[in-house]
């Protein structure tokens, strides 16, 4: 497969965009990317999105409906689903079609509007990322089945629920210095222990917040960009995609995250590095314990040991594993179908010296994981300047 | 004729597996996918995919279930593969049949299943309807309570005006589809149908009649595909190729269209298929279109060449769409009698044209059929999915 | 409604039936036609005992759609003495604390309503096992 570059990238704050349709906020993000890549037009247009299709109300159709407004008459444009894991299946989508050799320019924009349906209706919709007639029709919400796992790994580890604070402290510190994050105020250790209990025993500070929103990035052949002036050349250079039972109760074990074991293990090999090459890892924070788990399966630490990466600071931007550099799914925000882009844009940007306040010291290797559902599907992608 | 030439790689198919559509009230959605992938997986021999490619529109409206991609890699005994699920309304089986080939293309895989599946017996009543109206836009289309068949009532009444037809002009798409069917075994309505009984039906969306509509219902349909360098297909039978793949897009509001009858995504998306497979439209010998409403068949015909602007209701009129005419259309029965799955649709027609292709379509037969062509519709021609086939030992 | 849903599903929530895989003797909940562990077909019948223990478990505050009248209730993972796990509510729990490891034993409630004009949806759950005072 010919090697594939990141040429352009576009985002829209993370947050309750109530006067926006999804379609303009898509646009939004597209059309900046265009730009950013300084061209007018993609062969082909990849929508990420998770609960368009959910009732009442749904909209199919929605890569057509995205390329028109973005005056794309004609063009291929589509939608994928993988439920929260959406963003990275369209990148990894969009990889292979101009790896293909078969199409140049690709589009792949993620969008989201999740935040002006009542709160029932959302935590519905996002059940139907778990298995609807063995978990979701028992009543447990997506919070519930990740707080089973958490009391889980608690009782096997012996981890205290203090223990897990650094994980949002840091995705707090990091929100507050992103213009695009849904968060933007820092918090202390003090603020998690006396957060709210949301299910038993996750707080509300384990949890991310969900959020409207919409990212965009451009693929190219990378043999079309010559590195040397400008923008360091950012290449692809691993992609992996595993997937699991959806049902929690149906994993061999329910600690592990096999896909994510498995996904990042193609990412690695196809990159030829491991992890101590990663400079830093955009991980799929939406609770507290996927990042100690992600963290875990990916080869960062060992079995259990996710959360001591965070009580010694290796998390943190000067650490040796930064992870959430802009906010992450915690402070960044989740627009479901959409967070997967915006983690390869914030990977682009901090590849590209473009991560502002959240730059960190000459990163040239970067990883990004997007988790569907409770681990059911994962894509992990590793991208380096070249 | 020319020598074809193919953009792609040399993409085989390895087998395909088509469940009878119909009201499947004891069936669940992952059984009846299942059933079709498993078909596929034994008509291959007994092929393990290394990724799944799922096309279903629905499921999240009226399963309540979005991530089919993992929850059917893991109900058919492949827990890890990759898996994802491809939307474009009526198109997503024709989408995830087209990101199969990329994936394939890409050389980062070799076998992988495609599955069109869609279950809409797990609800009744008027959410089924709202759900099939989500196609067209949602807010401005749909809220003025605009269904898909009101879509192709306004289509059919223009183009009745602008060309002329004369009454029950578009009743030989109905009458062709339903004596095809009576050959499929597979077929939801088996039994084939007078001028009279097209004539009497009653109105769905002034002018369009019950008989211009087709049924949906459940099914599941499936295809295995290989790169043909790194796998060949095992037996005697000629291997099917995929020669071109090609998917473009347009408004969806009809009143977005600059030229509705134009149907201006398919035309473009069958030009490019065309150009891509090095053939021209007197090459292919048959046409499994989107019939889901007669307009839209006699539309697909003229975008895609088989005649003028304005005159692709005479091909059904004067018997060409027939098995043995110039252009033959829904040969197993189309969405019209076969049945309409869908988003499943797009790859029941890729999988019907393969068993034509192999002279595996008993009673249906097209005679010697070596070029195939499948077209799906995301609501009226909005999203556009065409692939050609041929039989491998005619290039 | 989801009437013919609810319908199929139903020998599986009131009476837990699965299955057996007859090549490698695996138990299988819910049934599923192909084994899991060894990836053969398995469609032969299996009546579970009912009986588990709590492999984890919380308590839903923010209930979704459908199940909001009900909330809070306690949803755990139940690992059935046979093998497999279940996801499902806990009932009867009265003043017994619950924690993981308890002994539960399944029963049939209602676990929900579904659509306006609230069908009744009934399916397993569990509740502890009554020690002897």
């Amino acid at each position: 497969m010919r090697e594939v570059a990141v040429l352009g990238a576009g985002q829209t704050p993370v947050g309750e965009h109530w006067d926006r349709t999804l379609v303009s906020l898509a646009g939004e993000a597209a059309l900046e990317a265009l730009r950013d890549a300084g061209l007018d037009r993609p062969d082909v247009l990849i929508v990420s999105n998770m609960l368009s299709g959910v009732g009442p109300g749904s909209q199919l159709n929605l890569g057509a409906q995205i390329a028109d407004w973005c005056g794309l008459k004609g063009v291929e444009a589509f939608k994928i689903e993988a439920a929260c894991g959406s963003g990275g299946a369209a990148f990894r989508a969009g990889v292979h079609a101009v790896g293909s050799g078969l199409v140049d320019l690709t589009l792949v924009v993620g969008v989201e509007k999740m935040t002006q349906t009542p709160s029932t209706v959302t935590t519905a919709g996002l059940a139907t990322a778990a298995d609807a007639d063995t978990e979701a029709a028992h009543g447990p919400s997506f919070i519930a089945l990740n707080a089973l796992i958490m009391r889980r790994y608690q009782h096997e580890y012996g981890w205290k629920h203090e223990d897990f604070g650094a994980f949002s402290v840091n995705a707090h510190a990091n929100g507050a210095l992103n213009p695009y994050a849904r968060l933007q105020q820092p918090i202390t250790h003090e603020d998690y222990r006396e957060a709210r209990m949301v299910c038993e025993p996750i707080n509300l500070l384990d949890s991310s917040p969900i959020g409207d929103g919409a990212a965009a990035v451009i693929l190219v052949p990378a043999e079309r960009l010559v590195p040397g002036g400008g923008r360091p050349r950012v290449v692809v250079a691993g992609s992996g995609a595993a997937t699991d039972s959806l049902a929690v109760h149906d994993r061999r074990d329910l600690l592990w995250l096999a896909a994510a074991e498995r996904s990042a293990r193609q990412a690695f090999a196809q990159a030829g590095v491991g992890p101590d090459e990663i400079d830093f890892f955009e991980l799929h924070d939406a609770f507290s314990i996927m990042a100690a788990l992600s963290l875990e399966a990916c080869g960062f630490t060992e079995r259990g040991q996710g959360p001591r990466l965070g009580l010694e600071g290796a998390i943190l931007p000067s650490g040796r594993l930064p992870i959430a550099t802009q906010g992450g799914l915690k402070a960044r925000g989740h627009p479901v179908g959409a967070t997967g882009v915006y983690q390869i844009v914030e990977v682009a940007r901090q590849l590209w010296g473009a991560a502002g306040d959240n730059q960190l010291p000459e990163p040239r290797v970067g990883m990004a994981q997007n988790i569907g559902g409770s681990g059911a599907t994962i894509l992990t992608h590793i991208l380096r300047i070249s | 004729m020319h020598a074809p030439g193919s953009a792609l790689p040399e993409i085989l198919v390895a087998g395909v597996g088509l469940t009878p559509i119909g009201e499947h009230w004891e069936k669940s959605l992952r059984s009846i996918a299942l059933e079709a992938m498993t078909a596929a997986v034994e008509d291959a021999g007994g092929l393990r995919p290394q990724a799944l490619f799922v096309g279903n529109m629905l499921a999240p409206a009226l399963s309540a279930q979005t991530h089919l991609g993992a929850l059917l890699a893991d109900f058919a005994g492949w827990r890890g593969i990759e898996a994802a699920t491809y939307e474009a309304a009526g198109a997503s089986g024709g989408i995830a049949l087209r990101q199969a080939v990329l994936a394939l293309a890409s050389g980062e895989m070799d076998r992988v299943m495609v599955v069109g599946v869609e279950k809409l017996t797990d609800r009744i009543g008027s959410s089924v309807e709202a759900a099939l109206a989500a196609a067209a836009d949602a807010d401005f289309e749909a809220v003025q309570g605009l269904t898909p068949a009101a879509q192709a009532g306004l289509l059919m009444r223009r183009y009745i005006h602008e060309h002329h037809v004369p009454e029950h002009g578009f009743a030989g798409f109905s009458l062709t589809a339903h004596a095809n069917a009576v050959g499929n075994p597979r077929a939801l309505y088996r039994r084939a149908i007078r001028l009279e009984d097209y004539a009497s039906a009653p109105m769905l969306s002034d002018p369009l009649n019950l008989f211009d509509a087709a049924p949906v219902a459940d099914g599941a349909a499936a295809i295995l595909l290989t790169r043909g360098d790194r796998h060949r297909p095992a037996g005697e039978r000629t291997p099917i190729r995929i020669l071109a793949s090609a998917v473009a897009t347009g408004p969806l509001a009809l009143h977005d269209q600059p030229d509705p009858l134009g149907f201006e995504a398919a035309r473009i998306s069958a030009g490019r298929a065309m150009a891509q497979a090095g053939l021209a439209a007197h090459d292919i010998d048959l046409f499994e279109l989107h019939d889901v409403f007669s307009i839209y068949a006699a539309l697909a015909l003229e975008s895609a060449g088989f005649a003028e602007r304005g005159q692709g209701w005479r091909l059904a009129a004067e018997g060409e769409i027939s098995r043995t005419g110039r252009i033959p259309i829904s040969t197993l029965g189309g969405s019209k009698a076969r049945g309409d799955a869908g988003g499943a649709t797009g790859v029941y027609q890729a999988a019907e044209v393969v068993l034509q292709l192999q002279g595996r379509a008993g009673e249906a037969q097209v005679p010697e059929a070596q070029v195939g062509m499948g077209q799906c519709l995301g609501g009226a021609g909005a999203t556009v999915a065409t692939h050609i086939l041929t039989r491998a030992d005619r290039l | 409604m989801e009437v013919s849903r609810h319908w199929r599903l139903r020998q599986q929530r009131y009476a837990l039936v699965g299955e057996v895989c007859p090549h490698c003797d695996v138990k299988i909940f819910p049934p599923r036609d192909i084994c899991p562990d060894c990836g053969r077909e398995a469609r032969t019948e299996y009546q579970f005992s009912g009986r588990g223990e709590v492999y984890s478990y919380t308590t839903v505050h923010d209930a979704p759609a459908g199940h909001e009248a009900y909330a809070p209730y306690t949803v755990a993972v139940i690992r059935l003495e046979e093998g497999p796990m279940v996801t499902a509510q806990l009932t009867d729990l009265g003043d017994q604390p619950i924690g993981i490891g308890t002994p539960v034993e399944m029963t049939t409630r209602k676990i929900g309503e579904d659509g306006e004009r609230g069908m009744l949806v009934y399916a397993y759950k569990f509740r502890p096992v009554l020690r002897p005072a």
